[in-house]
């Protein structure tokens, strides 16, 4: 028993994280800077954290991430960082080309004090920023909010340094991914595909993190979209927020700077969150939901309703990030289930106030806290005093699913022992179909683990 | 020449090295910080300190900063414990803005409190983090004043990540350490007895090599920090010899035992068949009072060389004439490693460290072929480069290594914290050539393009 320690009594903690269900700002803005084409992210502040982001990054979608540091010393936390920033741009335009640097501070930087903002443009006043090549950057202290709160911040920043306005208005609509798995993207791209509608989306880390096997290895991989089209933002009729924690952010960024409205949408999992990004899309796009569409609706219907009574009253645990719980929940409302525990280290009264409103009716006991103390100590905890049948969160849940033996489902960042949230999508109908399989696989292995001899049943 | 064909950064020419006949001097610079702007695969003070002294299970290890550092150290380091699992929890102060402003010396010290009573740990280590070094806690006081309340040992780490480099923060976890060694009873501790220094226990390596000491005959006191235990930490002074491995971390504490408590050491590897051989011969002759001791080295060591050998035929088959890239995080290690790759039958085309000095690398040239490409604090552009230019069939690496590899169709073998499988020991050396066999020679690789599309 791994978390033997871990006491049914409930006691309030003064302040103490124990097993943390969130993780700083910077990997968030290392992870959005990673689906620009061209772009090396940049942590300002000591060598550790780079190279922490990188190794939980890789650990996650198994490809090489690339990212430079400043190399903070004694001397640079006393003077103060510009030096070692300015050395950096410098360097790294030298010697790794990329086309864009998208610098994020870091709790060290930004307690000395050092200012992005100013630094970055003397870099470009002194000439070290090469005819061409840009410098981004994005305030994302580790001691406020999370990684949730860094990819919000770095998406913002961005959009709000290159977004530009000019006198064509294109037929288009700009979607701010929210922090998705690649496989997420894909599948949003298709989906608007399929329904002839012409978008703009960013960040993109197709072809960024899930890359073919080339026997190269590319510093820059050709995905990502372009600083380019990203100068384009402005002139897009108008913008779909995916993801109210880590996509609005840059929705209100562009609307301020070019005038762009934007509607916030959930990310699509689930029918409901998928139904409503749909038509938030067919109306920006002024297109059709085509027949395809609603066949692949139609088909999660099917499958649901054939296996709908595996799902009824089902207790199910759930922990993650904001934008990734809500809509989940929602499904699993709709599924018939009940989650009765619903925890995310990222603070922010809006998802208290969102979880409260999709439950209160259906789950009106049920455990919902974010934030301070909302960490996978107390999760464990309420599943002690309240147990369940099936766990859903990252990797980092599966210590309570062994020490419960519950069935666990892995869902969210980071997935450091298994593989396929890159590849397979849980967004759209399709993805909400795999969500559905999984579910089942988990409750129906254990039934068959459980069964006693003469209950085994063959066909379920 | 090589240097040629690659751009390096202006301030790195002098961190890379090709072994060439009559080359003039050879003078690495390294142990300096990376330059700004690198993508360096080096980690910081903090990681130093965190990865070594992480195999203590009895103990609480609790990270004072923002939550980051707590979340990307907790439980990445396969050290096994026989016992408690204390040190697989991710305990942090978790500061937010408020402690930043003003202080969080209130929020650890209720922290510590907490966690004391909850959890009853034999010791606490409390790690700075770089904003603790800035913000000007007094972690001191703090962990003097929980000292005496509740009476157990709690020891600040003086590791903030800006302050040095990860070497650093192996010796401010060797400071923390030596607070401890010397608070308990030697009683009953044998002559013939030793401490192991240097072994995390990954996989359950030191229970391989503690089993080949207790077979010699020897008792072993403490494995410093390979399932680490406190009240083992706090008597080892009592022991004969200090058996250091991975100098790179533990070599300080065995200098500071030697001078406080007169203990001596030696310094070992356990990787290969031949530094594994050598290092049961060295600890027996340290003991030669006792000549049985060398006696059953010299049994133990044939049994187990003669039950290895045949099994190593079919790989050193396959591999004869493959070359290998190393790239670890300490120079030590790479001499190990070329010895058994060589052992292997396989050429060294690339050998580099993040955390070497100099005498490492002149060790470190004097034992590889000509030709063969030297680096300390490398990047992915630089390895991509020499592995493809090289020919490299393999890299031995750690995790931000591992993809690279693989995306040049070049297989792979984890020498770092994600080995699943032990590869210290005479069974290590079996492991490592199955996975190394594994690796270079899997089906995969038909599919592939391989390296960079030249063969």
């Amino acid at each position: 028993m791994l978390l033997r320690h871990t006491t049914k009594e409930i006691k309030e903690r003064e302040g103490l994280t124990i097993n943390p269900a969130k993780t700083c700002q910077p990997i968030g803005a290392m992870y959005a800077a990673l689906g620009i084409h061209g772009c090396l992210p940049h942590s300002h502040g000591s060598q550790g954290c780079c190279s922490y982001h990188r190794s939980m990054l890789t650990r996650h979608f198994k490809e090489p991430v690339m990212a430079a540091t400043s190399s903070f010393t004694e001397g640079a936390s006393v003077f103060g960082g510009q030096a070692n920033l300015l050395q950096a741009i410098n360097n790294i335009f030298t010697i790794y080309d990329p086309e864009l640097i998208a610098v994020h501070s870091t709790c060290l930087s930004e307690t000395i004090g050092d200012d992005l903002k100013q630094i970055v443009t003397k870099a470009k006043d002194d000439g070290k920023v090469p005819e061409g090549k840009e410098v981004t950057y994005a305030s994302t202290p580790s001691f406020v909010g999370s990684h949730v709160t860094g990819y919000a911040n770095m998406v913002a920043g961005m959009t709000q340094q290159f977004a530009e306005k000019s006198e064509t208005q294109l037929d288009r609509t700009n979607i701010v991914a929210g922090w998705m798995e690649p496989s997420d993207i894909r599948e949003i791209k298709r989906l608007a595909k399929e329904l002839a509608a012409e978008i703009l989306l960013y960040p993109d880390v197709t072809d960024v993190l899930d890359t073919p096997q080339t026997g190269k290895h590319d510093m820059y991989p050709k995905g990502g979209v372009t600083v380019e089209q990203m100068k384009t933002l402005g002139d897009s009729k108008s913008t779909i927020s995916l993801g109210n924690f880590t996509a609005e952010a840059a929705a209100i960024a562009l609307e301020k700077k070019c005038g762009v409205g934007f509607v916030s949408e959930d990310i699509p999992v689930g029918i409901s969150a998928t139904d409503r990004f749909l038509m938030a899309l067919s109306k920006a796009a002024g297109v059709e939901i085509p027949q395809s569409i609603t066949d692949e609706r139609g088909r999660l219907v099917d499958m649901i309703t054939d296996m709908q009574q595996y799902f009824h009253g089902k207790k199910v645990a759930v922990f993650g990030d904001p934008d990734w719980i809500v809509p989940l929940c929602e499904f699993l409302v709709e599924l018939d289930m009940k989650p009765v525990h619903v925890l995310s280290g990222t603070p922010g009264k809006r998802l208290d106030k969102r979880l409260h409103e999709l439950l209160d009716m259906d789950v009106p006991d049920a455990n919902i806290k974010n934030g301070a103390s909302a960490d996978l100590f107390l999760l464990h905890q309420w599943i002690k005093n309240e147990p369940v049948d099936l766990l859903i969160g990252n990797t980092h849940g599966k210590f309570i699913a062994r020490d419960e033996d519950i069935p666990f489902i892995r869902f969210g960042f980071p997935i450091i022992d298994r593989v396929g949230h890159s590849y397979f999508p849980n967004v759209g109908y399709s993805g909400a179909m795999r969500i559905v399989e999984k579910l089942l696989m988990a409750i129906m292995d254990r039934q068959d683990r459980d069964a006693p001899e003469e209950r085994f049943e063959l066909v379920m | 020449m090589i240097m040629e064909s690659i751009e390096i950064l202006e301030g790195r020419k002098k961190q890379i090295y090709q072994k060439e006949q009559n080359t003039e001097q050879f003078d690495m610079t390294c142990d300096t910080k990376s330059l700004s702007g690198s993508v360096s695969q080096r980690a910081c003070v903090f990681c130093g300190s965190r990865v070594v002294l992480y195999p203590v299970a009895d103990a609480l290890h609790v990270v004072h900063g923002p939550i980051g550092c707590a979340a990307y150290t907790w439980d990445i380091r396969g050290a096994v414990s026989s016992g408690p699992e204390l040190h697989r929890m991710s305990f942090s102060t978790d500061l937010k803005e408020m402690d930043v402003i003003y202080g969080g010396e209130k929020k650890l010290y209720a922290s510590l409190i907490e966690l004391i009573d909850q959890y009853q740990p034999k010791a606490a280590f409390i790690y700075s983090t770089c904003i603790i070094g800035l913000i000007g806690d007094d972690i001191d006081a703090v962990c003097k004043k929980v000292t005496q309340e509740k009476d157990l040992p709690v020891l600040p780490v003086h590791s903030e990540g800006f302050k040095g480099t990860k070497k650093d923060g192996y010796a401010a976890a060797c400071n923390a350490l030596m607070k401890i060694v010397g608070t308990g009873s030697t009683e009953g501790i044998s002559p013939y007895s030793l401490n192991i220094l240097g072994e995390f226990n990954l996989a359950g390596e030191a229970w391989i090599i503690k089993d080949y000491y207790e077979q010699m005959g020897l008792e072993v006191v403490a494995t410093v920090t390979g399932d680490g235990r406190v009240d083992d930490i706090r008597r080892c002074h009592g022991a004969s010899l200090n058996v250091v491995q991975c100098s790179g971390s533990m070599l300080k504490l065995a200098k500071m035992m030697k001078e406080k408590y007169g203990v001596p050491y030696i310094r070992v590897s356990y990787f290969g068949i031949e530094d594994m051989s050598k290092a049961l011969y060295d600890v027996a002759k340290h003991f030669n009072k006792k000549p049985e001791i060398m006696d059953k080295a010299k049994k133990l060591v044939s049994k187990e060389v003669s039950e290895m050998y045949p099994k190593l035929a079919k790989f050193k088959k396959a591999l004869n004439g493959k070359r290998a890239a190393i790239y670890v995080g300490g120079a030590f290690k790479a001499f190990s490693l070329i010895k058994a790759l060589r052992y292997l039958g396989m050429k060294v085309v690339l050998a580099g460290s993040q955390t070497g000095n100099k005498d490492d690398y002149n060790m470190l040239k004097d034992l590889c072929d000509e030709g063969t490409v030297i680096v300390d604090d490398s990047n992915p552009v630089e390895l991509s480069k020499f592995v493809l230019e090289k020919e490299a069939d393999l890299i031995i690496g750690g995790v931000k290594e591992r993809p690279i590899a693989y995306k040049l169709g070049v297989g792979f073998c984890d020498h770092n914290h994600e080995r699943k499988i032990p590869l210290a020991g005479f069974v290590g050396m079996f492991n490592f050539a199955r996975e190394v066999y594994q690796s270079v020679t899997s089906p995969v690789w038909q599919f592939a393009p391989r390296k960079g599309g030249l063969g």
